[in-house]
């Protein structure tokens, strides 16, 4: 019964962040809209920053600050996620701020030379 | 019929995706014994608190263990904004009329986000002062004070935020992060070396250079962000 639950829970959890990915993948690859490619690429990112978190994550451990109430828990027994992955998401995260950032401005600039964001109407792309 | 070729794309993804993670149990203990050192993991969970007096660990990684890391991180953002300001660089013509894209919002918003504006930049450099202590850091904290001027400039059409004052603060936090990195150079041997006493556990002043630095990206992202925000929020229509 408890290995059952563990494999939802990792069906459940992993399941969900390769789900954000794909969702992610559909809209860049199918949408016209550029803003719409951007919102994709955003969405991926927070697919792998949960992937990440999860794969961090040990059962039943807290998180890993030694506040008086974290030390209290080490000192029974208790166990810390593992930090590593937290600290490359906060990396991640604010790369993926850039990024965003960086992509929208060059949607703007595209919208103004074209008057449109959608890529099938921007004439000069076809060849 | 692109639609299905994407679609069979996505399900190839899925299915390497899914075997791959198969092996990787959910919530399994990686780390070893955290008193045997066999991990990375283990070795900053058993030092930090000794060797750092750091209570947050995730913090300790990011600014002390990684430093470097997040100096390199710190000037990816700065690139970014700069990229951000010189791409939607925009030649006032004349003759040319132009029109601000933001309406005018209502008088509720109006005197409410004046009323909370300044709890949440309060709140905001909380967060950063407080980085190796609590959950948080340098970066939340300066996001959470640029939500706060986002909702300012959001309410109130004409309020403008001086870029002279932002580029000053911006550059005087990364040449603090930057001078603390070559102090450490000079004091002792690397790079950011952590020079300073590193006083007890779960004090404010603790953890010697880690609070420094990360008050210092703490004003370096508030001012960042507030001018991408401005930037992106300042783009005039043509007519």
């Amino acid at each position: 019964m408890d290995l059952d639950n563990n494999l939802l829970m990792s069906i459940g959890v992993y399941g969900s962040a390769i789900g954000l990915i794909l969702i992610g993948l559909y809209a860049v690859l199918i949408k016209k809209h550029l803003t719409k490619i951007v919102i994709g690429l955003s969405i991926i990112d927070a697919g792998i920053h949960l992937l990440f978190i999860a794969i961090g994550y040990i059962s039943g451990g807290t998180a890993p600050i030694f506040s008086p109430a974290g030390e209290k828990i080490v000192a029974n027994g208790g166990i810390m996620v593992d930090p590593v992955p937290q600290a490359l998401v906060l990396t991640a995260i604010v790369i993926g701020f850039a990024v965003t950032a960086v992509a929208l401005s060059l949607v703007i600039r595209l919208y103004r030379h074209h008057h449109t964001a959608r890529i099938d109407q921007i004439k000069s792309l076809k060849w | 019929m692109k639609k299905l070729l994407v679609i069979l794309l996505l399900a190839v993804v899925a299915y390497s995706l899914g075997t791959a993670l198969m092996s990787v149990k959910f919530g399994e203990n990686r780390l070893g014994n955290v008193q045997d050192e066999g991990t990375v993991s283990a070795f900053y969970l058993n030092n930090t608190p000794e060797k750092l007096s750091v209570a947050n660990v995730v913090t300790a990684i990011v600014v002390n263990y990684r430093g470097f890391d997040t100096l390199g991180e710190v000037s990816v953002l700065f690139l970014a904004a700069m990229g951000l300001g010189s791409i939607l660089y925009h030649r006032h013509k004349e003759g040319e009329e132009e029109e601000a894209i933001l309406k005018p919002s209502s008088q509720l918003i109006q005197a409410g986000s004046k009323l909370i504006f300044p709890a949440i930049l309060v709140l905001g450099a909380y967060v950063f002062i407080h980085g190796h202590l609590t959950p948080g850091g340098g970066f939340q904290g300066g996001a959470i004070i640029a939500t706060g001027f986002l909702l300012m400039m959001m309410a109130y059409k004409d309020y403008k935020v001086s870029h002279k004052v932002l580029t000053w603060v911006e550059s005087i936090a990364g040449v603090t992060f930057a001078g603390i990195g070559m102090w450490g150079l000079i004091v002792s041997q690397s790079f950011l070396e952590n020079t300073l006493p590193i006083g007890a556990l779960n004090n404010l002043f603790s953890g010697g250079i880690i609070p420094i630095i990360y008050i210092a990206v703490g004003f370096k992202v508030a001012a960042e962000l507030t001018g991408v925000l401005d930037t992106l929020l300042n783009i005039k229509d043509k007519h």
